[in-house]
């Protein structure tokens, strides 16, 4: 295999970069600071006018009042079923004095204010309310201020008489009311204050209440809208074959003229790395282009961003566990060395976890339309509106501020929708506006969606932990070899902790850790996918520290509770879903059906913490998950229903992974190329999921991703509670529990 | 011309004979509320009713629907039922992303309508669609609750 390293992450290379060549000094991490040059460039795009001295405080780029006093909220994060529109209604509209339910949501056009996750923009990481809280809060109450004022100076009355109740400003004394909407030409003239006080939190109306959800209704009668639902007038659609191995190139088309002349084509079109053909229905043209007879070029060497005919998965997999590259450090406490030799007890695990696709349920698309001035509007699925603005303008070869970016709800993201170079759709789409002259929509199938979707990476974790004499653990050592996206994408390093978190900064008293880091580059597209680094980490983690905890002869959830005893929070949580639980018990024991038992996991994602119970049983040679238990800390809530929601739906997904999820690369090319054999968790085997949340009043944590990293190790655990079986590579399918 | 019958209209449609109802509905008709997901009737996100019988669009071609009714998700709220499933989504807040929920909702519609009392068995038979946001507990609370 040649699979190139990267030493350290020094080399970022542009095709996969998100940002160009010097994307390295944008760094994500526990704080996001934001990148000079892509601030200035998007300031600059916008015009200095427009700029508000800080993101989140201009009142007009949020809130459009109409005089029928109907309310839109320009949001500046993407929805996507994590429930961020209506989070925000509520946020807004309780300072603002507006029912959540009168908003109408829409993500907003690019621009520099909602640059809001610490300086830039963008829908993940579990960011968009904690970083948003706040200043939501403050611009809903600003804008309230200003209604006040307009209304005074319009009743000619003093600010301190009037008062306001869902978008009505009320003179009590007189007797005399205005809406917003009638207020709002004037308002919006008014300076805005600085410093509006903000509600009594005692008071909230709408804050921690569990709201319904704005676009429930549009989605359950066929309503909604996604990019894939897009239409402009005169548009073609178009359908593409990708290069069968990745990095190669179509270099002839043998029946051009034949699939032309099949019914409704337009064109046939060789784009990098794939053919399409535009036709007036994306059937047609999916029938022409996949009857096209291609030759593509030879595939090259594995090397970054190409895929040899030999590639496999389980090669990759064997490059990982058998690399000695020295590593660097990633968290180092105490003495480990010493640590290890002074040990009654040394126990080693390796651990790994496969490449995985998204799979959300909308295939990607997009639609480009070029306007008579030579602009250009694009509907696309996306998670950072200004970063697709700027490799749309390069694309089309404008100015970023000739594209217009619309951002509709997107069917599942899930990691899905960042730029990943080749793994998007939204290129062939302007390339093919520009070829045909018309306003072209391209749609994935599913096939080309999972042949080249951006992957969650492939890692290995290996091990080791020293015992005393009374089996307590002293010291704990890690060696991760992989890559994260944050690394690739982002140019975090030299550690990237998208490959290292949940392995790091654990809420463990051990006092010796030396947790290192390798970096060895994936030729594969690699992507953000739900928790990210987490979605393997801790399940490697957790299963390794029930490993030690039985070695030293202790019950995995009474080491846990001690390991944790100067941590009260940690200590709540592990309280609190032991009791959801009905109390903690192993097992096995006997229950309807057959023999149960039951893992315990506590994870620390993206600023909050879960602590995650299992119950499982045998089924055949599979597992059956009965029961998940989650107690889930995020500090404080916006809205418990959603929050709930949001758990549970990551629990799935973690749950998914664990049983049956893996991409797996054989001669080249990746196995699956649909929902038949690629298996995601059906509703047979979905379990019941009970949530608790518990609100620590710690600083506001994530909430979209962190419910699942405790799920695939709290099911491992309890498959070793019910088999003696460690399971310590996922998916469980790929493992024989009854010993066969 | 092939001509079929959707929501209680005849529609006139020139395409090929082979064309799978679902593209017909989404590119011909403009009616894109029943959604693409995999193609090959694997995941249900195209589910529309035949004659009140769950159907997967995206395998149906056009020349085999004849003279059935089709139903789709367009129209759900003016079917009874369907009403009755719109109306316990909303209730109990079963959509996440909502892409597969066109198909669940006509899923569940066309169980209920030939099953009004189903058992927890029923509904794991018939609710086969695929939810990629994992609502399916939802999905059968949400059923139950519309079965009354």
């Amino acid at each position: 295999m040649d699979t190139r390293s990267i030493e350290n992450g020094a080399t970022t290379l542009s095709r996969r970069s998100f940002l160009g060549a010097s994307a390295g000094v944008f760094v994500l991490g526990a704080v996001l600071p934001m990148r000079k040059g892509f601030a200035q460039a998007q300031g600059a795009a916008e015009g200095p006018a427009a700029i508000a001295a800080k993101p989140g405080t201009k009142v007009s780029a949020f809130l459009e009042i109409h005089p029928d006093n109907s309310i839109k909220l320009l949001s500046p994060f993407v929805e996507g079923g994590q429930g961020i529109s209506t989070g925000m209604a509520q946020t807004v509209g309780e300072e603002l004095d507006v029912d959540p339910a009168r908003f109408v949501v829409e993500c907003a056009p690019p621009g520099p204010d909602y640059a809001l996750v610490n300086g830039i923009r963008m829908t993940g990481g579990s960011y968009s309310t904690r970083s948003s809280y706040p200043v939501m809060r403050q611009l809903g109450a600003t804008a309230r201020d200003m209604f006040l004022r307009a209304g005074a100076a319009r009743l000619k009355v003093q600010v301190e008489e009037l008062s306001t109740e869902d978008g009505v400003v009320i003179h009590a004394a007189s007797g005399r009311k205005l809406t917003y909407g009638e207020l709002a030409a004037e308002a919006f003239q008014l300076k805005p204050a600085e410093n509006v006080p903000l509600r009594d939190e005692k008071s909230f109306r709408y804050i921690r209440k569990p709201f319904p959800r704005l676009d429930v209704r549009d989605k359950s009668t066929g309503r909604a809208r996604y990019s894939i639902d897009q239409h402009v007038d005169g548009m073609l659609f178009a359908a593409v074959v990708h290069a069968p191995f990745f990095g190669t190139e179509p270099q002839s088309i043998a029946n051009e003229a034949e699939a032309k002349a099949m019914p409704g084509v337009h064109q046939v079109h060789k784009l990098p790395g794939a053919v399409a053909v535009t036709a007036n229905s994306w059937w047609r043209a999916r029938k022409a282009v996949e009857a096209l007879d291609v030759t593509w070029s030879e595939p090259k060497p594995t090397g970054l961003d190409t895929i040899a005919a030999d590639f496999s998965s389980d090669a990759m997999l064997e490059g990982l566990r058998s690399n000695t590259a020295k590593g660097l450090s990633a968290e180092e406490e105490g003495d480990a060395d010493t640590a290890m030799k002074n040990a009654a007890k040394v126990i080693e695990a390796d651990y790994h976890a496969p490449y995985l696709s998204h799979a959300q349920m909308e295939p990607p698309s997009a639609l480009a339309q070029f306007a008579a001035d030579g602009s250009l509007d694009v509907w696309l699925p996306n998670q950072m509106p200004e970063l697709f603005q700027k490799v749309a303008a390069d694309t089309a070869g404008l100015k970023p501020e000739q594209v217009r970016i619309h951002s509709p709800i997107l069917g599942g993201f899930f990691g899905r929708h960042f730029v990943y170079g080749p793994a998007n759709p939204f290129p062939q789409a302007i390339l093919l506006a520009k070829a045909t002259g018309r306003p072209v929509k391209v749609v994935w199938s599913r096939e080309e969606e999972f042949l080249n979707d951006a992957l969650r990476p492939l890692s290995h974790t290996s091990f080791r932990a020293a015992l005393d004499a009374d089996g307590n653990v002293t010291a704990i050592t890690a060696r991760t070899v992989g890559e994260g996206p944050l690394g690739r994408y982002f140019g975090v390093g030299p550690v990237d902790s998208s490959a290292v978190e949940g392995i790091v900064e654990k809420p463990y008293a051990i006092p010796n850790r030396r947790m290192e880091y390798v970096k060895l580059a994936h030729p594969v597209n690699i992507a953000f996918w739900r928790s990210v680094g987490h979605s393997m980490n801790d399940f490697f983690y957790e299963g390794f520290l029930d490993e030690v905890a039985l070695a030293g002869g202790h019950d995995p959830f009474e080491y846990r509770m001690k390991l944790v005893e100067k941590s009260q929070r940690h200590k709540t949580l592990l309280e609190t879903v032991a009791k959801l639980s009905g109390g903690w018990k192993r097992g096995p024991y006997e229950a309807e059906g057959g023999k149960r038992a039951r893992g315990v996991a506590l994870a620390s994602p993206f600023g909050s913490e879960t602590a995650t119970i299992a119950e499982v049983s045998l089924d055949g040679d599979g597992v059956r998950v009965h029961n998940l238990w989650i107690a889930f800390d995020p500090g404080s809530i916006v809205n418990p229903a959603i929050v709930k929601a949001q758990v549970q739906s990551a629990a799935a997904l973690g749950l998914s992974a664990a049983l049956v999820e893996q991409v797996v690369y054989g001669k080249g090319v990746r196995r699956d190329q649909n929902y038949d054999t690629y298996q995601i968790l059906t509703r047979e085997m979905m379990p019941k999921v009970l949530v608790e949340i518990v609100e620590s009043g710690a600083p506001m944590g994530g909430v979209g991703e962190p419910g699942l990293p405790g799920v695939p190790p709290a099911v491992v655990n309890a498959v070793a509670a019910l088999t003696g079986k460690r399971v310590r590579s996922l998916p469980l399918a790929n493992t024989s529990l009854t010993g066969a | 011309m092939i001509e079929v019958t959707i929501n209680g209209g005849r529609r006139r449609v020139d395409v090929e004979p082979d064309t799978p109802l679902l593209f017909v509905l989404r590119d011909t008709l403009g009616m894109t509320g029943t959604k693409y997901g995999c193609g090959i009737a694997a995941c249900g996100a195209c589910t529309v009713m035949m004659d009140g019988q769950a159907v997967r669009s995206c395998q149906l071609p056009i020349d085999s629907i004849g003279g059935a009714k089709i139903q789709t998700i367009d129209a759900i709220e003016e079917d009874d039922v369907g009403r009755r499933v719109v109306e316990a989504w909303v209730d109990l807040q079963v959509p996440q992303c909502g892409y597969c929920q066109s198909g669940q909702v006509m899923a569940a519609t066309a169980l209920l309508k030939e099953t009004p009392q189903p058992t927890d068995d029923d509904i794991a038979a018939a609710m086969t669609n695929l939810c990629r946001c994992g609502t399916y507990n939802m999905i059968a609370d949400a059923i139950r609750k519309a079965a009354g």
